[in-house]
């Protein structure tokens, strides 16, 4: 987002995710993605005749054939796990600049179903030299865990944070999990619990780490003048900024510092708010350090804080930073590109509708995802009527 | 020596792995801004020069991150016992992966001084590691 014109000019309609407790869904591929659209749709009001955009994690063209529409926009950005803030933000600019009216964006996966039934036909994959295999793979790492653990290894060395504070980040995101019935994991854990789970991959244990489960889901966006005419809440656009710094772990310059770094501050700039304003953040979590990196980055706290900052339970419930209310990635569900259910809670949290674990009040929120290893990063600022 | 996931050789890094048949170790090197590059390629990521020299180097470096793994990774098995996967910073100004060996591996710590070695590839080749200085 550039000079501030797009503020407020696209607003999301309509969401839909599905995940199970047991982890495991009953569909995937091309059918659950247009179940999702579908429910999204329904969800917001609108038909696919309405649908003139279509963002996904790649070939967008392959889901617009198969849906048989033809629109005027498609963004099959893939930047890992953070793909559909980033495609958040560039619908955003399109519908402000008129380049389309309503966009679906849609995202379906199922690792645990695949390694039962086989996998699904995968149609994109690395492209140039194979910078993993050949400077990375030969020294047996264990992607993309090593990654986290690295950058958890340089964070403790140079900043003295601790196993037990990145232990309550996965603590508080199961505090928040227990109020979700769709949660994968809900009981209750300690730190000790954190610390006493096995440890593969050094300073990691298992529940500094995230799920592997089935997952999908799918949000709508329009321009704010028809958002006020449909069946809920608009959600604004109130800012968005993506950053990239590297692809793999090896070349990431600073491995205290994400690219959050730059797109938070870019999308709070936008927004015209800061950190001090966000009522709910949904950080991605794929391991308890990426999370608390995104503290850091996007100001929360100061760099190399994080540990401090997190360690009294400010982000479970009741908390001073209510952060990933769903359960997160390390609770709730995580299929491998976690970013679109950040999008889809923080929505749900400022129309109101999460129920016992509803932060009350909240006007802004915040779905920041992260994608790759540390590699890349879509911030998106979301505001209710109230901060419009 | 441990089982490997042995690496393909990129176009650009012919010359990098034709010097680890003769364990030597040679860094590329943009010729306009003189800084070292490090994975190789032909166009500085640097300053976007496009002339890049080769030159021997020492491997002398330091940890800047490193995960012990208890459970075998990539072309790793469960009889190679727990490994050192590091970040490296050589003094030439570079930073690569590596292992470090040649000492238990709750030893190895950030900030450490390390030193080159040598793993044997099946093709003739070395893979450059590393043990403590």
């Amino acid at each position: 987002m550039g000079t501030g014109s797009m503020r407020g000019a696209a607003a999301i309609v309509g969401v839909a995710d599905a995940a199970s407790p047991t982890g495991e869904l009953d569909t995937r591929g091309r059918v659950l993605e247009a179940a999702m659209i579908r429910e999204a749709l329904d969800d917001a009001g609108l038909t696919l005749a309405d649908v003139d955009g279509v963002c996904c994690s790649g070939m967008a063209t392959g889901i617009a054939e198969y849906l048989g529409i033809h629109p005027r926009f498609v963004d099959g950005t893939f930047v890992g796990g953070s793909s559909f803030e980033v495609h958040v933000e560039h619908a955003s600019a399109a519908i402000a600049s008129g380049l389309c009216d309503v966009v679906v964006g849609v995202y379906a996966a199922t690792p645990r179903q695949d390694r039962r039934r086989g996998p699904t036909p995968s149609s994109y994959g690395p492209m140039g030299p194979d910078v993993g295999a050949e400077w990375e793979a030969p020294y047996g790492p264990r992607m993309p865990m090593t990654s986290y653990a690295l950058a958890a290894s340089r964070h403790m060395a140079q900043y003295g944070t601790t196993p037990e504070q990145l232990a309550q980040i996965a603590v508080d995101a199961r505090r928040w999990a227990a109020r979700n019935p769709r949660a994968r994991h809900r009981d209750a854990i300690t730190v000790d619990d954190v610390l006493a789970s096995t440890m593969t991959v050094s300073p990691l244990h298992q529940l500094d780490c995230c799920l592997v489960t089935d997952g999908a889901g799918a949000y709508v966006l329009t321009s704010a003048d028809r958002a006020r005419d449909l069946a809920r809440p608009p959600v604004y656009v109130l800012g968005a900024a993506t950053g990239i710094d590297h692809w793999v772990i090896s070349q990431m310059p600073d491995l205290t510092v994400t690219p959050g770094a730059i797109s938070g501050p870019a999308a709070f700039g936008h927004a015209g708010i800061a950190a001090h304003d966000v009522d709910v953040l949904m950080g991605y979590d794929s391991f308890t350090i990426t999370a608390l990196l995104h503290l850091e980055d996007l100001g929360f706290c100061a760099k190399g804080e994080g540990g401090a900052f997190v360690e009294d339970g400010k982000l479970g419930p009741g908390g001073a930073l209510p952060m990933n209310t769903n359960g997160g990635g390390l609770s709730y569900t995580h299929p491998g590109q976690y970013g679109m259910f950040l999008l889809v809670e923080a929505t749900r949290q400022l129309r109101g509708e999460c129920g016992d674990r509803q932060v009350a009040g909240a006007e802004v929120a915040v779905a920041h995802g992260c994608g790759g290893v540390l590699s890349a990063t879509g911030t998106v600022v979301l505001g209710n009527e109230a901060t419009r | 020596m441990t089982t490997r996931r042995e690496p393909p050789i990129s176009d650009e890094a012919i010359q990098f792995w034709d010097a680890t048949r003769e364990q030597r170790f040679v860094l590329p090197w943009c010729t306009h801004c003189d800084t070292a590059i490090w994975y190789p390629r032909s166009t500085c990521p640097r300053c976007f020069g496009d002339d890049v020299e080769w030159r021997a180097d020492a491997g002398a470096g330091a940890v800047y991150a490193a995960s012990v793994h208890t459970r075998p990774g990539t072309g790793r098995i469960e009889e190679d016992g727990p490994y050192v996967v590091a970040l490296v910073d050589l003094d030439a100004g570079v930073r690569m992966m590596s292992n470090v060996t040649g000492c238990p591996p709750g030893d190895v710590q950030v900030g450490m001084r390390v030193a080159l070695a040598w793993e044997p590839l099946s093709d003739g080749r070395h893979l450059p590691v590393f043990r403590p200085a």
